[in-house]
């Protein structure tokens, strides 16, 4: 026994499951994206021209050094003049911080930029569909030779286009690894087949995983492993640009000949021609709304818009707009919304830490333990004697002799620094010294003690720790 | 692409409250993929590894791969690590590891271990002493601080000796005794001139000294400065025990122990060195 409202509800679920076949791509067809000209190809093509910074980044020379290296067997990160040594890497933290943070404002006012435009997966990707089209022609040609049976003509097709493919999956490897040797000496080892293992493998695993993203997983990359897809529904809102396909002028779709539907409509501009499709790398359909295919690279954009050109009607069927320009409402200018205000300041306070990190890097570092085991020592004439291990990193790349002083008490006695010593660059030397003070002048039975490490050629160089001298109880 | 299989919705044929159906989509192909490469991966790793267990043992695994291999593999690097300093170590004096800046570090670091092992129990950890057992780390030493007394204290170990005194003393004369190295402890010894007569007369000076500092040929205690050998909470008591009992001294059963231990033949010279540079550097070496 059914009502007529309920049959009516069964045609809704029914509707809401048909939505999820027809939205589910789990790789099964290969996407064969059409290329053509357009406003965002040319902006897409500069942009990704950011990852040349990651292929030509190792040869710069800075000073006679490699300018960007980040030396791990060292522990060392050198970035033009400047050391970044372990005990600095908070720093990395900030940074981190601010790209995180960078990506949810950006996020927040134009959507998946950073998919669209920069991200690695979607560039490389784009990269290797431009050699599909160099070598095996027009979609319609590529998704023919897929189809055929294997043959010579197929093979002598497709070889080189894979041997490319493999070739741009080495350079990005052996790149990567160029950060973090120098690159020169590297590509001689890498050469004459003796690099290290390590490099090998990383080459190895980075030429694989080219190959299977860029070449064969693509898309499915975007839907499947990317978390970023999938926290997008997050950061977006109301106010969010997004490619949006503008429904109010767009339907009822039709095809151009056709005036009117069949229940005698007037149609919207969209005459269904499906080129938003054919260029769509991800192969969704951007008419069915906002959803989470779309890595928003606008260059479905273009394709309406070289359509709208032709069959004269205005651009901007689809565009860049945001629910509530889709909704008719007026625009809410950045300053008013404070998601991205909060966004931008915490980008700000990281900015703040880095600068102010990189200004204090210092060019010594002290660390003082105190000796616990014993706290202090009663010497035969009575004083107290407290044991301190120095741990002094000099963060220059020159040797320095280093001078150490303490104070803190009118009568210490600072025992076993009367002379200078050496403390190689980027290392850390340690010391050992004692401090006395005469019992009977102890008040307490502790007092806060400060040790001074300076360079003893350039004493600008220095650094402080406050430690603690410890006596008996009184 | 999709619109061909519009209003076709693969299911499970399973209904609930009449309009709920699951749906059977396939997996991913990626993800199927993935699924068979690590069934082919855990093969592959039984074959290599040891991994099934049987009645007797286990599969060993055709690498031959093992923990303790690998733990040795890893020993031998640290060795491979340590083997220039320990090279160079060989045969040098302790004076001569001290010149060199690095090598003191090494030996202090290697040598913290062999002092935990072997020292640590009396004398404690960091050379802090015990009840009965002599600090380190000060300036006091009973057979002297230089380097090549503490590498003899080790090689050959020490044994004084001290009489017991209460069967030649009476007790009166143990007390005056007392008050006197008491009163000598804080640099007071002129308080007590029936103590300084006794302390001639009955032979203490003998070892002590005249002027009590003790001697390190014979270990003799350093009785001026405030730092007791045998150091108890009631110091009076432990002089006096100390007086009437002796040191090592056989015939009075009651007699204090104080016996360090020949480490000539439980520790290699190179280690012996060790432990003089690190004794030497817990902050009273001469």
């Amino acid at each position: 026994m059914s009502t007529a409202k309920e049959e009516l509800e069964q045609e809704d679920y029914a509707e809401i499951y048909r939505e999820f076949e027809a939205h589910i791509n789990t790789g099964g067809e290969t996407i064969h994206p059409k290329r053509m000209p357009g406003r965002y190809r040319t902006i897409k093509n500069y942009t990704m021209l950011v990852w040349l910074v990651f292929f030509l980044g190792p040869y710069l020379r800075w000073n006679g050094q490699q300018a960007v290296r980040f030396d791990i067997p060292a522990r060392q990160f050198h970035i033009f003049d400047i050391t970044i040594l372990p005990q600095d890497v908070w720093m990395l933290a900030l940074v981190m911080l601010f790209f995180a943070l960078m990506l949810a404002a950006v996020t927040s006012i134009a959507g998946r930029v950073f998919c669209g435009y920069f991200c690695f997966q979607t560039v490389w990707t784009d990269v290797f569909i431009w050699l599909d089209e160099k070598f095996e022609g027009p979609p319609q040609k590529r998704r023919k030779l897929d189809k055929a049976p294997l043959s010579w003509e197929k093979v002598r097709i497709k070889l080189p286009k894979h041997l490319i493919w493999i070739a741009i999956g080495v350079l990005t490897g052996i790149s990567f690894t160029l950060w973090f040797a120098d690159a020169p000496t590297l590509w001689r080892q890498y050469l004459s087949l003796e690099a290290p293992l390590v490099a090998w493998v990383t080459v190895g695993v980075f030429t694989f995983f080219t190959y299977l993203f860029a070449g064969f997983m693509r898309e499915q990359v975007c839907f499947w492993l990317c978390p970023y897809a999938r926290i997008q529904g997050v950061m977006y809102d109301r106010e969010t640009i997004l490619p949006t396909y503008d429904f109010h002028r767009g339907e009822p779709r039709g095809k151009l000949k056709k005036k009117t539907t069949e229940s005698g409509d007037k149609l919207g501009d969209c005459i269904d021609c499906r080129q938003c499709i054919a260029v769509c790398p991800t192969g969704i359909d951007i008419r069915d709304g906002q959803q989470e295919g779309c890595i928003t690279c606008a260059l479905c954009l273009d394709a309406c818009d070289a359509i709208m050109d032709k069959i004269e009607r205005p651009r901007g069927l689809i565009r860049y707009a945001s629910l509530d320009e889709m909704e008719g409402k007026p625009p809410v200018p950045l300053y008013r919304r404070p998601r991205v205000l909060v966004y931008f300041a915490i980008m700000l306070a990281a900015i703040g830490g880095i600068v102010y990190g990189l200004s204090h890097l210092g060019s010594i570092e002290l660390k003082v333990l105190h000796e616990r085991q014993p706290l202090f020592v009663v010497q035969s004439d009575g004083s107290i004697q407290n044991k301190y291990i120095l741990k002094i990193l000099n963060k220059t790349d020159k040797a320095m002799e280093v001078r150490v002083s303490a104070s803190g008490h009118p009568r210490l006695k600072l025992i076993g620094a009367d002379e200078a010593f050496p403390a190689a660059p980027g290392r850390v030397t340690a010391d050992t010294v004692f401090v006395r003070i005469p019992r009977d002048a102890l008040k307490g039975d502790s007092l806060p003690i400060l040790f001074r490490v300076e360079d003893s050629a350039d004493p600008t160089h220095y650094a402080e720790y406050k430690s603690m001298f410890f006596g008996p109880s009184q | 692409m999709s619109d061909d299989k519009k209003g076709q919705v693969t299911d499970t044929g399973h209904v609930w409250d009449g309009n709920l159906r699951e749906l059977a989509n396939d997996p991913p192909r990626w993800w199927m993929i993935s699924f068979y490469a690590s069934l082919i991966w855990v093969a592959v790793y039984f074959i290599l590894y040891p991994s099934i267990p049987t009645l007797h043992g286990y599969t060993k695994g055709i690498l031959g791969w093992t923990q303790i291999k690998e733990y040795k593999k890893e020993l031998q690097e640290i060795e491979e690590i340590r083997a220039p300093y320990e090279n160079k170590l060989k045969g040098m004096t302790p004076a001569a590891v001290l010149a060199d800046r690095e090598l003191t570090s090494y030996t202090i670091n290697a040598a913290k271990v062999l002092f935990g092992d072997r020292c640590a129990a009396c004398h404690g950890a960091g050379g802090a002493g015990n009840p009965g057992f002599p600090v380190l780390a000060d300036d006091d030493w009973l057979y002297g601080g230089t380097l090549d007394d503490i590498q003899e204290s080790i090689t050959n170990g020490r044994q004084g000796m001290m009489p017991s005194f209460g069967s030649q003393l009476s007790a009166q004369e143990i007390d005056t005794l007392t008050d006197f190295v008491l009163a000598l402890s804080q640099g007071k010894g002129d308080s007590v001139p029936a103590g300084k007569a006794l302390f001639d007369e009955a032979g203490c000076s003998g070892c002590h000294g005249p002027d009590g500092k003790g001697m390190h040929m014979m270990g003799s205690a350093n009785l001026t400065d405030g730092i007791w050998r045998f150091v108890a909470k009631d110091q009076r008591e432990s002089v006096k025990y100390t007086i009437t009992h002796g040191v090592n001294d056989g015939s009075d059963p009651k007699t204090r122990q104080a016996i360090m231990p020949s480490f000539k033949d439980k520790l290699a010279p190179t280690d012996i060195t060790k432990l003089t540079v690190y004794v030497h550097e817990l902050g009273g070496g001469q």
